[in-house]
């Protein structure tokens, strides 16, 4: 049989159940997928490059959801978003055995593959969850909430319901920096946008062209607060670090304003 | 908006509601109808955490700092020597607004001291709330102070407009209350209580029948105690703790340990310990009380009035009780597993899940993420290599204790021989 194959899909999640597809089409048996800006040289094996087909991507997932209840497909997606090197060939061990046998190992925790699965997942709704919480929008002059993000993994599709259901009556954008991809609600719809945003733009000497002029009133008004909400007599910082890790603290304006003093 | 003005208003009376302990915001299953502002309906978020680790969810105010009584307790209280302010009732209403859109919190925790009396007190309370819903469209969280001795149709109003109500019991017994707050007496603060409770059972049998009932304070009722101000014992706590839960469904008591704020010689001098580790043990006992099926009479009796201070609760019961174990994981029922050390309630369920394919062993107990150093006295597995089981509680005590560092070990330590109670609470 050799070395495995080398599959090449575009970083989609549809590129990557085009790929699966591409697995069972040919019917390969050792695969290793990868994503077009991972996958570098060094490799001897045979490569193919599987373009996106969003009909054949719609099977596969149309197939998995068939076997698996609405909750644990998601689990696979949610997996997907975690960017791990690796990730894919983990999903499609279980995609196989969900297509093999159905449902029947996804509680099973004693297989390697689905309790990593379930680890990788836990730290994606992990990352989800601290996003809901550490989005900091600032109200632009042309009245649009505007946050800055750069989540650890593609967390930003997950978390559009929660938004969208929360602040539907205000314009708001939140704008992953890592990825280049922002989510836009107009007070009717939400898209995903694609842009550049300059590092001028971000930088904090824009922040009196780009935003109303009681926006630092009320980040400092909040900075006020979680001053006087803290009982110092109960500090304990490695906790507070815990719950919020250091690289987040340049998007939190109650911490990065208490930097700049 | 004055900013300057407000600024320092939102200081004074953030400072002055800090003590009050409870974060929540989940449980109201408040959905946003309308296209309107905010929602509650999911799982209440820690939007930030101070520096002493605690969740900040809630904008947690006092409306006024201004009160007419002299609780020792607190820092509110007429005789002491403090900066005193007041929000006025709109101010209050666009800070929660303003900070809401930016995604600060989840709603609001509005609190007061009493000025005038406690009708007067509630009434503007219940504005705020009222205003929020009706002008402001506002979906998010509002948990509103029940003031003691307010009045039945103020509290059924609230209960409209709030998602959670709390009246502080504060002091655990009779004779600490005396002691401490003697201007105020337990029917004050169990009238709302027992109201508010009311309310809630009456509008629930409604609703099965009218859909269009609107909610009454979803999420429930709170409570918090002061632990150590009073001299009072563990058990003395947790007896009060069960009592609210069964009688009022409580949906959660709070335990915040006494900050030392004055030098009145009723209570703990300034510079005393908080007592950090000994309201971490009874977070502990009330979380087996709520989960994990264990009675209050089971963690703490006459006999042992006070929870360990080197184990936590549950490893104590265990200790206590080995003739109950090995507990086999391959065939015992939920309610034992739950009641093996280093086992939580999410293993539990993972146990029932994964034995379903095959009998357990140690490899795959420690997959689903079961602490081994405890656990492995007390339970058996499809493992040779389980441990000889003629230890006494005293030996698996210090095998136990050797291999595992508490974090609050030297740090607080001494704080609980400071109580030692008998008596038990009966209310
Ligand atoms: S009535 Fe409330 S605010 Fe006033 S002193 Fe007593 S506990 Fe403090």
């Amino acid at each position: 049989m050799g070395a495995p194959q080398l599959i090449i899909y575009d970083g989609s999640f549809e590129g990557f159940l085009s790929a699966v597809f591409h697995t069972y089409e040919h019917r390969l048996a050792e695969v290793d997928i990868q994503p077009a800006i991972r996958a570098q040289a060094t490799f001897f094996g045979t490569t193919t490059r599987v373009e996106t087909n969003v009909g054949h991507a719609g099977r596969v997932w149309h197939g998995i959801t068939k076997k698996v209840e609405a909750a644990g497909a998601h689990i696979l997606y949610r997996t997907f978003l975690s960017e791990r090197a690796g990730v894919e060939n983990l999903l499609l061990d279980r995609i196989r055995d969900i297509f093999a046998v159905g449902n029947k190992n996804s509680g099973n925790f004693s297989d390697a593959t689905v309790l990593e699965i379930a680890k990788i997942n836990k730290m994606v709704g992990r990352e989800k969850h601290r996003m809901e919480a550490f989005v900091r929008f600032k109200l632009t002059k042309d009245g649009i909430y505007f946050a800055v993000i750069e989540p650890d993994f593609n967390v930003l599709p997950l978390i559009a319901e929660h938004f969208r259901s929360r602040y539907a009556d205000q314009k708001w954008l939140i704008y992953d920096t890592k990825r280049g991809i922002g989510l836009y609600y107009d007070l009717d719809t939400m898209s995903e946008i694609t842009m550049r945003l300059s590092g001028a733009a971000l930088r904090p000497s824009a922040e009196s062209t780009v935003y109303t002029s009681e926006e630092l009133e009320y980040q400092q008004l909040w900075s006020t607060y979680f001053e006087s909400t803290n009982i110092a007599s109960r500090r304990n910082m490695k906790l507070h670090k815990r719950h919020i890790p250091q690289r987040y603290w340049k998007y939190l304006s109650e911490k990065s304003l208490q930097l700049k003093k | 908006m004055n900013f300057d003005r407000i600024k320092e208003k939102l200081a004074i009376l953030a400072d002055a509601a800090k003590y009050d302990v409870s974060c929540a915001s989940s449980g109201s299953k408040r959905k946003n109808s309308s296209k309107g502002l905010g929602d509650s309906s999911g799982m209440g978020i820690c939007h930030s955490y101070t520096e002493d680790g605690r969740c900040v969810s809630l904008l947690k105010i006092l409306l006024t700092n201004h009160c007419i009584f002299d609780c020792a307790y607190c820092v509110t209280r007429r005789s002491n020597d403090v900066k005193r302010a007041a929000f006025k009732i709109q101010e209050v209403v666009d800070l929660t607004i303003h900070f809401y859109r930016r995604n600060y919190i989840e709603g609001l925790f509005l609190s007061s001291g009493i000025f005038k009396n406690a009708d007067y007190t509630m009434e503007r309370l219940v504005q705020v709330a009222k205003k929020l819903r009706l002008e402001e469209n506002f979906n998010g969280y509002i948990h509103l102070k029940s003031i003691p001795g307010a009045s039945d149709e103020l509290m059924r109003e609230a209960g409209l407009y709030a998602d959670r109500l709390s009246v502080n019991i504060e002091i655990p017994t009779k004779e600490g209350l005396k002691l401490l707050a003697p201007e105020k007496n337990r029917e004050d603060f169990l009238k709302p209580m027992k109201k508010v409770q009311n309310e809630i059972t009456l509008y629930k049998e409604e609703r099965k029948l009218l859909k269009s009932v609107p909610k009454f304070a979803p999420a429930g009722q709170s409570t918090q105690m002061i632990i150590g101000a009073s001299g009072e014992s563990d058990a003395q706590i947790m007896y009060t703790s069960a009592y609210f839960y069964k009688k009022f469904q409580m949906k959660r008591v709070y335990y915040s340990g006494y900050v030392p704020i004055s030098m009145d010689p009723r209570l703990p001098s300034l510079g005393s310990q908080v007592p950090m580790l000994r309201e971490n043990r009874l977070y502990q006992a009330d979380w087996l009380l709520r989960f994990y099926g264990f009675e209050v009479t089971e963690l703490l009796s006459p006999e042992h009035p006070n929870l360990d201070a080197d184990v936590d609760p549950k490893l104590g019961w265990a200790l206590r009780n080995l003739d109950q174990f090995p507990i086999d994981v391959n065939v015992a029922d939920a309610r034992m597993l739950a009641r093996i050390p280093g086992v939580g309630m999410k293993s539990v369920q993972k146990i029932l899940k994964a034995r379903r394919f095959r009998k357990l062993n140690w490899d795959h107990l420690k997959a689903i993420g079961i602490a081994r150093n405890r656990a492995q006295y007390f339970l058996i597995c499809d493992s040779r290599d389980f441990l000889k089981r003629d230890l006494t509680s005293a030996q698996i005590r210090g095998l136990i204790s050797k291999g595992s560092q508490s974090k609050f070990r030297g740090l607080y330590g001494p704080q609980l021989s400071l109580f030692e109670s008998s008596a038990i609470a009966t209310t």
